[in-house]
């Protein structure tokens, strides 16, 4: 039996999932497919910062392209630790690539000129 | 002196969106001032995503979004002054302005749109009994550190407070390797969104106190400890509830309240929101001033202060073209029971051109429940909620035709079922 909160809508439904993945404490549908969605496949961006060398900041905000598993928030932000770009840089730039073989690449969230 | 038909103070979100839409609108004699080197405001430093859902149908972080909106001032030529700071502002519509590369700057302003955001409430606002010694920031301090600048405020962290800006640093501090040792919510219900309580702090196990407040911070010169113990419902300690954290910062995120210093001097006064009290054309009640988004009333959602400065840019313009008439049949608006505050305060039904719309937060989390809004003993709209949180805003959009000119009061209140 896990519990997790539904976070489709304010109502914030708490939802119990049993091990054949039956859904109960959901107020409506949506909170069933949330919850199957969370317990098969977690996914989430992470968001975070690399050093850049620039004349006009020290800090170049970045996000995973798409949503990654979980399990790979941590590594990702080894990755992204380690990482330090240069100016100029433009939003969507790939900044580390397939990101500790996830298959989604790091790109930058901020156009920075020199 | 310099004369501008509009003046937008604040290029936040709010300042950028409204002056885009009054350039949409025919106006080009539009000048934003912007105290920052930059336009964007605080969505500068909020690097996480959730940014635009409704605007641009996709998820985008903060510096994604407001960068959408620069190119779009930069592309229409209208023209802005950064690193100027607003001084003043007067009741016949002069702002005084300084950089260092011009001095002092008097702009005789039509129409004035005051864009200037919010600040956080900081330690000496909640006064916290103890030593005060270094190590505690506000949660939009740490924020700033960390995200511009790549410095974290500490190691072993505690947060008061269970407001979104507080939620989001524990997720961010956590992955930048410090340890979040927990959030104490005085109330009885998170003040964050339940979406940043599964994936800020759930994802991480960093435990949340509700009905649980700070009591003692002890340190000499910086912070060792901090204590909490839970709250009676009359906000009292209880007695052996007391728990000891070992920690080198304490971050608070314990509200936001709207940046109307400029407003001090004028002769305005404010709405339980804490910012001024405007009409339904986001103007204050002095004609051709109006004001939008966080500095009106803090917003959590940037989609609806986007929407909310362009409301203001529609009544700069209209006031500009001498449309705003404020006669007629006028409303009070009041907020009634299970209602915190409503926006506007004020309705002049002629100047309405087709909807009308209403801002409000509910006083606790409610299930169940009916929103009415009324003139007089009329109900004009009701509307079934599931459920309502005071964490997220609400917008009740209603047609003009709908009112009937009977009473001079409008109402938005909460019906509970039994
Ligand atoms: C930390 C934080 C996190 C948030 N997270 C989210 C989120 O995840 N999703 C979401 O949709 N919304 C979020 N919001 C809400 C929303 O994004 C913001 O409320 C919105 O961007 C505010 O826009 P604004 O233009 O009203 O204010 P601001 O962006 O604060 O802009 C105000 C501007 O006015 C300028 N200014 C102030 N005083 C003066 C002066 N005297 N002279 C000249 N300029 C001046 C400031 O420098 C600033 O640039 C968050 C808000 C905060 C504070
Ligand atoms: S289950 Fe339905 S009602 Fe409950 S929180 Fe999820 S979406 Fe909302």
């Amino acid at each position: 039996m896990k519990e997790l909160i539904c976070i489709t809508c304010p109502r914030g439904c708490h939802l119990r999932v049993d091990d054949n993945l039956n859904v109960t404490g959901n107020f409506c549908p949506r909170g069933e497919a949330y919850a199957k969605a969370e317990l098969t496949h977690p996914v989430r961006m992470v968001t975070s910062t690399v050093a850049i060398a620039s004349i006009s900041e020290s800090r170049l905000p970045v996000k995973t392209k798409e949503p990654v598993p979980k399990e790979f928030i941590f590594p990702v932000m080894e990755e992204i630790r380690k990482t330090v770009v240069k100016a100029p840089i433009k939003i969507g730039d790939v900044v580390i690539e397939n990101v500790c073989n996830s298959g989604v690449d790091v790109i930058a969230t901020k156009d920075i000129e020199k | 002196m310099i004369n501008r038909k509009l003046v937008i103070i604040g290029g936040g979100s709010a300042g950028m969106a409204a002056a885009i839409k009054a350039y949409e609108l025919g106006e080009r004699d539009i000048l934003i001032i912007e105290k920052n080197a930059y336009l964007g405001g605080i969505l500068n430093q909020c690097i996480h995503n959730g940014f635009g859902l409704h605007e641009f149908k996709e998820e985008l972080t903060g510096p994604e979004f407001m960068t959408r909106f620069s190119k779009k001032v930069d592309e229409l030529g209208i023209s802005y002054a950064l690193e100027s700071n607003v001084l003043s502002i007067s009741d016949d519509k002069v702002v005084t302005y300084s950089n260092a590369k011009d001095g002092l700057v008097e702009v005789k302003a039509e129409a004035i749109i005051l864009t200037t955001g919010c600040y956080e409430r900081n330690a000496g606002a909640i006064q916290i009994p103890g030593d005060r010694p270094s190590g505690i920031y506000t949660a939009g301090q740490a924020q700033l550190f960390a995200n511009c600048y790549g410095y974290l405020v500490g190691k072993r962290v505690f947060i008061l407070g269970s407001g979104d800006i507080g939620l989001i640093m524990a997720r961010r501090m956590t992955l930048e390797g410090a340890k979040v040792l927990g959030v104490a919510e005085l109330m009885p219900y998170s003040a964050g969104l339940n979406r940043n309580i599964v994936q800020c702090l759930k994802d991480y196990d960093i435990p949340l106190y509700l009905s649980h407040t700070v009591k003692k911070v002890i340190g000499e010169s910086h912070l060792e400890k901090v204590v909490i113990a839970k709250v009676d419902e009359k906000m009292n300690f209880i007695e052996g509830t007391e728990q000891i954290f070992n920690c080198d910062c304490l971050l608070l995120s314990v509200g936001l309240l709207p940046n109307v210093d400029l407003f001090n001097k004028l002769p305005l006064s404010m709405s339980k929101t804490r910012g001024a009290k405007v009409n339904q054309a986001m103007e204050t009640e002095i004609p051709g001033i109006f004001s939008a988004g966080n500095v009106l009333h803090v917003h959590d959602l940037v989609d609806y202060v986007v929407e909310e400065a362009r409301e203001a840019a529609v009544g700069a313009i209209s006031y500009l073209n001498g449309e705003l008439k404020h006669e007629g049949h006028v409303y009070d608006v009041n907020p009634g029971v299970g209602i915190n505050y409503v926006v506007p305060q004020k309705v002049f039904l002629d100047d309405v051109k087709d909807n009308l719309s209403f801002k409000f937060r509910v006083a606790k989390p409610m299930k169940d429940i009916n929103i009415l809004i009324t003139e007089g003993n009329n109900i004009i709209k009701k509307i079934f909620k599931p459920a309502i949180v005071p964490s997220e805003m609400e917008i009740v959009h209603v047609s003009k035709d709908l009112f009937k000119r009977e009473s001079n009061e409008i109402k938005v209140y909460v019906e509970e079922k039994k």
